[in-house]
């Protein structure tokens, strides 16, 4: 039997682009289908072939992927991620807490839900400097240091004024000593694919590509290869990108990403990642 | 293939596109997308801009 897979997007990135080429190389069936021209009847669930056994979302907004993944999982489409998957990595306070309840070493992180509090969580407990982030959205987009008292109190006010009532959760974070770079894995189901150091770009403190981040190839010794893998199965396996920061005590894992971008790690570790995919994709097919 | 800004009016001379695709304008810098029409013609549209949860 012949498996067909799909892949919707919202934008095509190298990523998708490397995607969509990789299945053409197998000689596998794979429909792009642009998520902002979708129209989805979630009254009706039967199966829509369209989408073929499996679906790949790669939308680069995390709330549409994260609905189209709930929608096609009910019409019986199996999707890379699932929701269960994508929503639990979507969210860092879900996704920290996770880690946690695993035993996974993970940056210290207390959470609160009014200015006020957040506040005495800075002055009380955590000290500075400490990082606040948004429990959604990324690229290091609103990730912010929190260098001094006066710092904080403007950041908050800030965030208070902001419309989007998820900004009133106050996740913060202790701020981990570590070299200028962090440690991207890209896992896909049970196997590691590709891992880098992102070097912060010369003018940014955060280390995300997006935001000019250099990379370079990072060799795992077994022990951090072991953590990595029992991250990825804590959220729920998929194709992923596990962050992981060398700390003075060893290392952590801050981050699970579930629609992870794998360009810097493709173009130096020459890993075929998204010919990884493709054969996941058909693996899952096949079940 | 050769497309005109849907912004800026200007030229752009793109090689190999696929549909979904981003390109920027070199004259203005807008950010298009690449989509096709209902003829099946590649075309060129102002894209999306970035909302607050996008991204890994």
């Amino acid at each position: 039997m012949t498996q067909t897979l799909s892949l919707l997007y919202d934008r095509v990135r190298v990523e998708e682009k490397e995607i969509i080429n990789a299945a053409q190389k197998k000689g596998v069936e794979l429909r792009p289908i642009d998520a902002k021209e979708l129209r989805l009847d979630i009254t009706d669930l039967s199966k829509d072939e369209i989408f073929g056994e499996v679906a790949i979302e790669r939308c680069v907004s995390h709330f549409r992927g994260l609905y189209i993944t709930s929608i096609l999982e009910n019409k019986g489409v199996d999707v890379i991620n699932p929701f269960s998957v994508a929503s639990l990595c979507g969210d860092k306070l879900l996704c920290s807490m996770k880690l946690a309840k695993a035993g996974i070493p993970t940056p210290r992180t207390i959470v609160a839900f009014t200015k006020e509090e957040a506040m005495k969580v800075l002055e009380e407990d955590m000290g500075y400097p400490a990082v606040i982030k948004p429990v959604f959205g990324s690229w290091g987009r609103l990730i912010a240091p929190l260098k001094d008292r006066e710092t904080a109190q403007a950041l908050l006010e800030d965030r208070e004024e902001m419309g989007n009532p998820l900004y009133q959760i106050y996740y913060i974070q202790e701020m981990v000593e570590r070299p200028p770079r962090d440690i991207r894995t890209v896992v896909v189901g049970d196997q590691i694919a590709a891992s880098i150091y992102r070097y912060s770009a010369p003018d940014d403190w955060r280390t995300n590509i997006a935001r000019g981040g250099r990379a370079e190839v990072c060799n795992l010794n077994d022990e951090l290869r072991e953590l990595i893998l029992k991250a990825a199965e804590v959220v729920g396996t998929g194709v992923l990108g596990v962050d992981a920061m060398e700390t003075k005590e060893g290392i952590v894992i801050h981050e699970v990403n579930s629609t992870v971008e794998f360009k810097g790690a493709m173009s130096v570790s020459e890993v075929d990642i998204p010919g990884m995919i493709i054969d996941y994709a058909l693996q899952k097919a096949r079940k | 293939m050769k497309f005109k800004c849907p912004e800026c009016d200007g030229d752009i001379d793109a090689k190999e596109v696929i549909e979904g695709e981003i390109l920027s304008c070199p004259d203005c810098g807008a950010e298009l997308e690449v989509t096709k029409d209902k003829k099946g013609n590649f075309e060129l549209r102002v894209a999306e801009s970035e909302g607050e949860d996008w991204g890994e």
